[in-house]
């Protein structure tokens, strides 16, 4: 699973050497002069310049003295815009004393209006322009006049606030916001002294990726809302940190206070991250300190209250209502790849059933086959991207679901001209910034449009989690990748769900991609375990799971970070599961805590350490940033019960539940065979009727975003989105309400005309006003009603 | 670790040569004469009186040193607007680790010093300061310095944590209790000069 090197370490590059204060050093072609120096260790000051940032040279600290082949230029010159020559000889500030009047200078320049505010300013103590002026600046300003000053700070969203008169005007902010995000929505505005950072008037900083201008901000002029004036880098402590919520897998740094968590920065990683991260991943981590923690375990009572209990007594009642009973297990997206092994091997172990199913949303059968045959195992890169000669996106939206994976894609397409291709129904937000071809579909017919597609043997199908809800969409795919030879990548939305699909928490697959049917898997996993024997059925699924404990056929489900009301409409099973014993195991009261016998408090990402597993399959692990939680992970406690029920699953600690996963290995023997499904036929429409579709955007309600208001703040606004024609048809503009219902209730929300099939209807999936599978009872490719309101 | 420590063990005193210590009396050379004896008492009998320096503490006090080490304290601006902007450059400068703050916005509603930031949260731990004055030294608004009060012995170590509100200077003549808006046509350059002199009655908050 180890993802291979590029094979740009076989390209051939010219080398060039060039003499840097007097040392010889030798180059790529094109390499800056900058990056030359930093290879002697030389250490140019420097603004403006960014390696993943196209050079610019705007703030002129990095002058230095060029010659080459004994021609001089006349006047140092900017380090970071010059690339280096064959003969050429620089000489920095550490030997040419040009050089270091010439930067002492514009250090001079740039601290002129800048003000003396270091004491309130969030960037002190980690400031490049505090640190450079103590190194290569002077202790006394020749300028005694009045400094330029702005109104401070002004909001540039909800999550961002400028401070114009600490601006050096380096154009990092707007260079990433142009190159990397493609959200340009800010700019430079004004002339000379005047100039100054500033955003559209009509299009507020509402990009998804807007927190790394406040990281890459040498100066402390973009600061963060959230983290205004809470701490001092010396205050924090620091843990490299894996992101919880999706499955791009970004590295992270985690900066912690007294116990708390206070912000959180993109770690540099140039295989998967780069240098950025998205918005969700930067400041979405307050759930973890919101007042309604579960903090004790809690029983139900024979009033049907809950009430806090003991550890040892609450693990008797779980042990006595597991024991004995046909049961199932579920467990959500959050779960890391170790606490996955753990409700794994628990199920199977402990429950004796394989009734486990680690995906909270719409599935299908047809996703499971698909999981278990093409995925599991797999591991396609994000370097992969780099060289693929196109790419097809099926039930898959980078920028909303799988946002670093969108940035990647803008980079090669912006570098490359990739050709990306989207089959949807709707032409999104993302895809219309990497100038996707846009195959539009009616929801519920994307296998025809799939099956259609020219691909070759170097191109790329990221196919997203949402294609289990088109029917036949899954078997196109591979229908396709196996006349093409293109590969094939699964990008589930959420961290947790590669990691729990090789721990086998999924009725058809065992730990390590052992098929459940597959009896020599089975026998070897056993061996392994020290068991008798696995159960040799294969699972339920988890909509199944549901139904049958409805039914009463299901008599205990142990429930881990699920939330029902993301796979289907459960409002009256809900209700229903009562009759059922429901260990919930959870961070925060959820609508299965409100039914469950026993809640089990469990540590939040933050306070464990563990690992994820992110889509290309490569391992993300992470330490506890939280020193000293008092809060088990779901590993430990699932560990407990086994240990109440006399059926030790020996996995104490997350060291030990990664040793063990890691020495059980990937099965080698054959994988399961896919199945293939037909589509199904689509329903006919009347004039009032339309397919709906749907997706989650990355700032939605989700429950791991709550209690962050400036991030919700910068959040798209909910709106149902229609075709032209169906506009004129309705008579409704954009902004005119619209209501959109079935059977089961209604969603009313603004219009706004896109490009979109005519026959479908795009609604967000969670968000303010708008939680369909709540409401509606159902997420795509169903039949809605369009009234005007 | 593993050396061998056998032959140590095994050897006793008496294996070792020890060197002849001569333990005969010590005689100094010459003798005092008895005046020079008296002389030495002079410096005693001296003293007797002398004026004492030892006063009766509790019950006689004295005044220290202008510049001693003591308690420390939270200053205010002329207005009663604190000086504190909660930058924590004394926490940093603390070797003792005795300071610790917490910053916030100042907003319209709620202002507590002039500018953008206050100190939140101000504790100095007593039991880990050691009265260097670095402290003081980093305070970049004089917001923080040192008074001459120096007992404070008590009989909890909770209690030699101090909060913010009893390091606060005691509003003087003139000063109001913040929170309240900034001097009218002030911005926090004018507080740093000094050029607010006492409150305004707009200042005032009406309750």
């Amino acid at each position: 699973m180890t993802p291979q090197m590029t094979e740009q370490s076989t390209e051939v590059v010219d080398m060039i050497t060039l003499v840097i204060d007097g040392f010889d050093v030798t180059v790529p072609k094109g390499t800056l002069v900058i990056r030359a120096a930093e290879k002697l260790g030389i250490m140019i000051p420097r603004f403006c310049d960014h390696p993943l940032l196209d050079p610019v040279g705007a703030c002129r600290q990095c002058l230095v003295e060029i010659e080459i082949n004994g021609r001089a230029f006349p006047k140092p010159q900017a380090s970071c815009t010059i690339p280096v020559e064959p003969g050429m000889m620089v000489k920095t500030q550490l030997t040419s004393a040009v050089a270091e009047k010439a930067q002492r200078g514009v250090m001079e320049f740039l601290l002129i209006n800048h003000p003396l505010d270091c004491p309130v300013c969030d960037k002190g103590g980690e400031c490049p322009l505090q640190n450079q002026a103590m190194s290569t600046g002077q202790g006394e300003s020749r300028y005694s006049g009045k400094k330029r000053t702005f109104e401070k700070p002004i909001n540039i969203s909800s999550q961002i606030l400028l401070d114009r008169e600490r601006c050096i005007l380096c154009a990092r902010c707007t260079r990433f916001s142009e190159q990397i995000a493609g959200d340009p929505f800010i700019t430079m505005n004004e002339r000379g002294a005047l100039q100054q950072v500033g955003i559209y008037e009509k299009q507020p900083f509402e990009s998804y990726f807007s927190g790394n201008t406040v990281q890459i901000c040498p100066v402390g002029a973009l600061t963060g809302a959230s983290y205004r004036f809470r701490a001092r880098p010396f205050d924090l402590v620091s843990t490299p940190s894996a992101c919880e919520h999706c499955a791009s897998g970004c590295s992270l740094r985690t900066d912690v206070r007294r116990g708390k968590t206070l912000r959180r920065l993109a770690g540099e990683d140039a295989q998967v991250n780069e240098e950025w991260n998205c918005d969700k991943g930067r400041w979405a981590f307050k759930y973890a300190t919101s007042a309604d923690r579960l903090t004790t375990p809690m029983i139900r009572d024979a009033d049907g209250e809950l009430r806090i209990a003991s550890w040892p007594e609450a693990m008797a009642v779980v042990a006595a209502g597991l024991s004995g009973k046909k049961a199932g297990v579920l467990v959500g997206g959050r779960a890391t790849l170790e606490d996955a092994y753990g409700y794994s091997k628990f199920a199977r172990v402990v429950l004796g059933t394989n009734n486990i199913d680690f995906r909270s949303r719409v599935t299908s059968e047809e996703e499971r086959s698909f999981l278990a045959s093409k995925v599991v195992g797999s591991s396609v890169t994000y370097a992969d991207i780099d060289r693929a000669d196109s790419v097809l996106l099926v039930g898959f939206e980078p920028e909303e679901e799988s946002p670093i994976v969108f940035l990647r894609l803008k980079k090669q397409v912006r570098k490359r001209g990739l050709k990306v291709t989207a089959i949807a129904s709707k032409l999104s937000v993302g895809n219309a910034k990497l100038g996707s071809v846009f195959v539009s579909v009616a929801p519920g017919a994307e296998a025809a449009a799939i099956a259609t597609q020219e691909l070759t043997a170097k191109s790329l199908i990221l196919v997203g989690e949402r294609a289990s809800e088109s029917a036949g969409a899954l078997s196109a795919v591979v229908a396709l990748s196996d006349r093409t030879e293109a590969k094939i990548a699964w990008i589930p939305r959420r961290a947790g769900e590669r990691g729990a699909l090789e721990a086998g928490a999924i009725g058809n697959l065992l730990p390590g991609a052992r098929s459940v049917a597959d009896i020599s898997a089975r026998i070897d996993l056993a061996a392994a375990w020290d068991v008798e024997a696995l159960p040799s059925e294969i699972g339920l699924s988890g909509e199944e799971i549901f139904a049958a404990a409805n039914a009463g056929e299901i008599e205990a489900l142990v429930i881990g970070g699920v939330d029902p009301l993301d796979a289907m409409a459960h409002h009256d099973s809900l209700t229903a599961l009562k009759q059922a014993f429901v260990v919930s195991l959870e961070i925060r009261p959820s609508a299965v805590t409100k039914i469950a016998d026993v809640v089990l408090p469990v540590a939040v990402v933050a306070e464990k350490s563990g690992s994820f597993i992110n889509w290309e399959g490569r391992p993300r692990a992470f330490e506890a940033a939280v020193a000293d939680s008092l809060q088990r992970s779901d590993l430990r406690i699932l560990s407990m019960i086994a240990d109440e029920m006399s059926r030790p699953i020996g996995l104490a600690s997350v060291k030990a539940a990664a040793k063990e996963f890691a020495s059980i290995g990937t099965w080698d023997g054959s994988k399961a065979e896919f199945t293939s499904v037909a589509p199904s036929a689509l329903p006919a429409l009347k004039e009032d009727e339309a397919l709906l579709t749907s997706w989650r955007r990355l700032l939605d309600e989700g429950t791991l975003q709550e209690g962050e208001e400036n991030l919700a703040g910068t959040a798209r606004q909910p709106v149902a989105v229609i075709s032209r024609k169906r506009a004129l048809a309705l008579g409704v503009v954009d902004g005119d309400a619209i209501s959109v219902s079935t059977e089961q209730g209604t969603v009313v929300l603004p219009v706004l005309v896109e490009e979109i099939h005519d026959d479908a209807l795009w609604l967000p999936r969670n968000s303010r006003g708008s939680h369909l599978l709540a409401t509606l009872g159902v997420a795509s490719g169903a039949l809605v009603k369009v009234v005007k309101e | 670790m593993s050396e061998n420590h056998d032959h140590l063990v095994e050897r006793v005193n008496s294996d070792f040569e020890l060197e002849e210590v001569s333990t005969a009396p010590v005689s100094e050379e010459g003798t005092r004469s008895f005046g020079t004896q008296l002389l030495g008492f002079w410096v005693t009998f001296r003293t007797m009186f002398k004026k004492v320096n030892t006063v009766q503490y509790p019950e006689v006090k004295e005044p220290t040193a202008p510049r001693f080490h003591g308690r420390h304290q939270l200053n205010r601006h002329a207005d009663g607007l604190e000086k504190c902007i909660g930058c924590e450059l004394c926490a940093w400068a603390c070797p003792a680790d005795a300071i610790y703050v917490e910053g916030e916005s100042n907003t319209d509603e709620n202002r507590i010093s002039p500018g953008e930031r206050y100190g939140k949260v101000y504790q100095i731990n007593y039991l880990r300061c050691i009265f260097c004055g670095l402290c003081i030294e980093a305070c970049p608004t004089r917001a923080l310095t040192m008074t001459n009060e120096y007992e404070l012995a008590d009989d909890s170590r909770s209690k030699l944590i101090f909060e913010k509100a009893d390091l606060l200077a005691p509003l003087r003549a003139g000063m109001l209790m913040p929170p309240h808006p900034m001097y009218p046509d002030m911005d926090e350059t004018n507080y740093y000069k000094g050029d607010v002199l006492g409150s305004h009655p707009s200042q005032e908050v009406k309750p």
